[in-house]
Formats: structure tokens, sequence, C-alpha cells
């Protein structure tokens, strides 16, 4: 059930995502944290008024692969979980929701930080 | 006063340069005397690469002047990691009596001149000064780990893995140290880390300005007067602030970490580090003054004196920079007082070069 | 001269002195390497919806998710994501692929620190702030949802 309608879609809302992140960095000299943060919380915000939810059926991958999508599932998690659990899910809910992506994180730069070392650079570009 | 004329006969005995892969490929790679082809040395860290680098300089050094380890009596150096842990260790296997100073890339600057004021002053004979820098320790203390996918801004530097040391001397060679200069901590509010050109202009503008005022000589008096990291930014900003001070820069002006590299090299700005003036005067610099095609040089290393605590909390960059003013001797002329004595074995000298030449 | 305005001259001085560099090229290849690492994205959605279908969709986001973590933690180790991170710019950054590159490009840089100080401590010093804004985020939008 091969889409080609989906890639295209994904590769020019993901593209046109960095693009945006792209003028940021050359306009504001902006850092990796601080771009992160920010299209983290951007993310949220769009879970909260729930303009995600639309726009990811819209844009598939290129609304769950920027870090957008990661913010918008913490923000989901933790909504759907105070529904259904009250105070405690507010807690557990965001965590739940994102585990799967942090826990492969730490576990996959866990296991390659054990075996390769950096190396000098060559130049940048 | 801020420059001190050195009187008695003080020479440059020799210098040994050595440089990272990167620069080896860079237009001064003729002028090095070593050109590392791993630039780890087979050490497990960056931070063990860089102090065998400084060892392995000292010991040049030591060896290309024709002295040994026990002629030496005091060794200066200072370099870029915190606690300048790669001097003092070097230190440590030198087991020489160890001066440490800290200026950032002035620090070369810095050690020539108190080398140079140590023997004038007769308080030793022979001394070594020296330091070096490694990018990917610098790099890992001052900016990102080395394999984040992230982006330098255009005003970057690109800090050089390499540096060099000189035997300071009372026995006489071609290159005598005349005079030197230290500089003032100059900030003109500039706080972006990824500029430091601009920071460190002001400081060089002060010092080269004072310098000449106090040797009552102009720009166009030295054969080649070299910054040490300004980058092409600022080298550019120094040239316009020299300009306001009616002093012009022109040919015989040049940026140590912009020769470093070629433009084709994706370095930014050119070099930085304080390996930077340290390994261009020792090679390149030090080649011409052996040659006679440089006369007077005037070396002004300059140092940016952040720290990346500072720098996050906002604070601006202050900028330092020292000068030491090389003078081409014949090493047949012992006295310096007969400037004509002097200009006639100079000519001798070049005589021989160039019969040698051709 | 009054030495704040000496710097506030100076500082206009070297902002008109800094190159303009061209911002098209680089921004054109933001989009394409953001854009192609989101069609890659989707092309593991599909294979993983072709062959496990019993998961749910957003069960399948996330294996997708972790298969491109996994594999931006992989070209960190062997050293070619800061090539390409340098190359595309934001393009490398706002991906999943930043969040775990900062992760993973810590861990390796600081291993010789040891495992605990070294890649343990300083695994989160990029991403940290990454993980803190989510967590803290997403208790404020949970209060939120308590109340819609």
């Amino acid at each position: 059930m091969i889409n080609i309608w989906d890639y295209v879609i994904s590769f020019l809302v993901g593209g046109f995502i960095c693009f945006l992140g792209q003028i940021l960095v050359i306009r504001t000299k902006i850092t990796t944290a601080r771009i992160l943060v920010l299209f983290l919380i951007i993310g949220m915000v769009l879970e909260v008024f729930n303009v995600y939810a639309p726009f990811k059926e819209f844009a598939k991958a290129g609304a769950t692969v920027p870090i957008i999508g990661f913010g918008a599932s913490l923000a989901r998690g933790a909504i759907m979980a105070s529904k259904e659990y009250g105070l405690i899910g507010i807690f557990t809910g965001g965590l739940t929701a994102a585990s799967g992506g942090i826990a492969m994180a730490i576990f996959a730069s866990f296991i390659f930080a054990l075996i390769f070392s950096s190396k000098t650079k060559r130049g940048g570009h | 006063m801020q420059t001190i004329k050195i009187k008695n006969p003080v020479y440059l005995l020799n210098g040994f340069s050595m440089v990272g892969p990167l620069e080896g490929e860079g237009p001064l790679k003729d002028y090095f005397d070593y050109i590392l082809k791993d630039d780890t040395l087979k050490e497990k860290t960056f931070e063990k690469s860089e102090r065998r680098l400084l060892l392995d300089i000292i010991n040049g050094a030591i060896e290309k002047s024709g002295l040994t380890k026990s002629d030496i009596e005091f060794f200066f150096g200072g370099d870029l990691l915190n606690q300048i842990v790669s001097s003092s260790f070097t230190a440590r296997e030198l087991s020489l009596p160890f001066i440490g100073m800290y200026s950032a890339c002035a620090t070369m600057a810095e050690a020539l001149a108190l080398s140079a004021i140590f023997i004038d002053n007769g308080l030793a004979s022979n001394v070594i000064a020296g330091t070096c820098t490694h990018f990917s320790s610098a790099e890992r203390q001052y900016r990102f780990p080395l394999e984040l996918g992230n982006q330098r801004p255009p005003t970057a530097q690109w800090t050089i893995t390499g540096g060099g040391a000189s035997v300071i001397s009372k026995l006489p060679s071609n290159v005598r140290i005349s005079a030197v200069t230290f500089g003032k901590v100059i900030d003109y509010g500039i706080d972006d880390v990824n500029n430091m050109g601009a920071a460190m202009a002001p400081a060089a503008s002060d010092t080269i300005c004072t310098h000449l005022t106090n040797m009552k000589a102009k720009s166009n008096d030295y054969d080649f007067i070299a910054t040490g990291d300004l980058g092409k930014l600022g080298s550019e900003i120094l040239i316009d602030l020299m300009e306001q001070r009616d002093i012009i820069l022109g040919k015989n002006y040049a940026d140590c970490g912009c020769m470093m590299f070629n433009k084709t090299q994706r370095v930014f700005m050119g070099g930085s580090g304080a390996g930077c003036s340290a390994s261009v005067l020792n090679s390149y610099i030090l080649h011409k003054l052996n040659a006679g095609e440089f006369k007077r040089v005037l070396l002004v290393s300059t140092g940016a004196l952040m720290s990346t605590t500072t720098a996050q909390q906002g604070d601006t960059i202050p900028g330092i920079a020292h000068a030491v003013e090389l003078e081409y001797v014949g090493k047949d002329s012992k006295s310096n007082s007969n400037n004509k004595q002097r200009s006639k074995s100079n000519k001798l000298k070049e005589n021989k070069h160039s019969k040698r030449k051709s | 001269m009054d030495e704040n305005k000496r710097n506030t001259n100076y500082k206009l001085y070297v902002e008109s002195k800094v190159p303009k560099t061209k911002a098209w090229p680089s921004l054109f290849k933001a989009f394409l390497l953001g854009g192609l690492i989101c069609a890659l994205g989707q092309g593991f959605f599909d294979l993983y919806s072709y062959f496990f279908p019993n998961l749910s969709e957003s069960e399948t986001s996330t294996c997708m998710l972790m298969t491109i973590i996994f594999i931006t933690c992989f070209l960190t180790g062997v050293g070619i994501y800061d090539v390409i991170g340098a190359w595309g710019g934001a393009g490398s950054v706002i991906p999943i692929t930043g969040f775990s590159n900062s992760i993973s490009s810590p861990a390796i840089e600081f291993k010789k620190e040891g495992i605990i100080y070294g890649i343990c401590v300083k695994m989160f010093t990029i991403a940290g702030p990454v993980i803190v804004c989510g967590v803290v985020g997403s208790i404020i939008a949970g209060f939120i949802g308590l109340f819609i």
C-alpha cells in the first residue's frame, strides 16, 4: 500500500520545517540545544491546541520525524493519561508516550559509545 | 614603560615547529620541521596527544639548537587547556624549572618576552619557550563534541593542531630579540565566542601602537609584522583600527592564522590557538630571518581571555596582545651596538646566501 | 571617549564587516536533508505497517522513530553524522536524528573520562534541556488536559 504522495508530502513538509529552522540558524546564531527545545515546544503547543492531529494526518512522516512530533507525543501522552488516570496520569503520561524514543537514544548511544571513539575533523563545511 | 628594550644581546638560537596533518597541507608546509601523519600521536586521549606533541616539540628544539637538556635552565610555557595541564605535564617529563603562564593564544609572545628579559638580566643563559594546541582537545573543552553535527558560523576560526618552541640564549645566532611589549587587557564589548578576531583586534592595535611609539618606529620600518591568530576578519578590522591611528599596515603585515591554511581548506576565518603564532614563528618567520630576507620583524601574538563559564554567563571577551621584536644580525657580529658594522655583516651574510642559492 | 558608546560603535562596525554569506544554498541544503530524512521515516513507517499490521499507528510511528534514532547513533559513532550535519545544518538537527546525535556525540566524546563520569554524566550535556523541557512541558500540557 505504498502511496507515493505520502513520500512527497513528507519530503516537502519535513524539508520546509528544517528550512524554517535554518533561517533561524542564519539569522540568530542559535545553537543545537536551543533549536531542539524551540521546536519541541512548538510541537507541544500544536498538540495542546489540537492542531497537531490534522497536521499529522496531512503530512505523515513530515510531522512525526521532526522533533515537533516528539513534543506532540509527549504532550498528547500527558493529556490522554490525565483524562484516564487523573492527576497521576499528568506525571506518567508524557514520558510513557515518548519512552520508546528516549530509551532507544540512551541505549544506542551507550552501546556505540563503548564501541567507537571520536575522530578528528578534517576541516568544516 | 610598557616596552622593554633588551640591551644585552639575546638571541633566538633555534626553533622547532610541529603541526598536524591538516596544517601540513597548508601553504607553509615546506617550512615546518615536522608534520604529523597521525594527530593522536598514538596516545589514548587528545589531552595526552597534546602534551606528547609539546614534549616532542621541546625535545626537537633542544636537539636542533645543538644543546642538551642540561644546558637549559628554565622552561617558559603555557597552553589553552584548563590549568595549563599540557605544559605542566610536559614540564614534569622534562624535569626543568617551569614557569607556567597563560595568555590564551598570546602565550608564545609572552614566553619569548619573559625569556629574553631573564637572559638580558643575566638570570640564565639558555632557556626554552614553547607552546602548542590541539584541535580536538580545544574543541571538546571550549565548544561541542567532535561528532555533533553542528554548523559553524562563517566568523568561526579553526584551532590548529601544532606548536613551536624556541631556544633563547646568550649564544650568538642570526636572530636577536631586541625589544618586547607587554599588552594591556582590552575589551571592546564583543561577546560572540565565534568571532574572536573582532574581540582581539583592539588589543593588537593598542599593543602595536604602543610598541611603535616607544620604539620611535614606523610600521614600514619592519619587514614583517605578524599577528597571532586574528583570522581574516580580525586582521581586516586591525588594519582599519590602525588606519584610525594613522598607521598603515601594508604588504608587510600578515596574520599567522591566515597564513596557516589555503583558501580551499574549509577553516572559515583561518587558524587560531596558541600554537598558531608559535609554529609560524618557528618555521616561516625564523627561516626568513635566518636567511636575512627579513631584517626586522614584529610578532604580535593575540589572545582572547575568556573561559567557557564567563562566555555562558554573558560576559564580554577581553583581549590581550604581546609584542616581540626580532632582528636579523649576522652571526659574526657579536656586538650589536654598532649599526654600521651590523649592516655590513648583514650584507656579507646576504651575499653568502645568494651565492649559495645560485 | 565614553566607553559604552565606543563599544556600541565597534559592535556595529564589526557587524558591518562580517562577510555576508549567501543564505540560499544553506537553506536549500537544510530543506533537502530534512525532507530526505522525513521521507526515509515514511519508508520505515510503510515497511513496519506492512510487516506488522497488528501494531497501532502510533506504535508503528514509535518503531520508525526508534529505527532512525538507532541509525543516527551508529552514523555518529562511525564519524559520518558530523559531516552530514555540517552540510545540512538545521536539516540534520530538527528531525529526531538531531536529538539522537546530540545524545550520542557527547557520550562518544567523553568516553575517555570513564563510563560513569564520562558516558553517563556527559550524555545529556546537549540533549538534557530537550528532556527537561519535554517532561515539564508535558506535565503542563497534562494539567491543561484536565480542564478541557
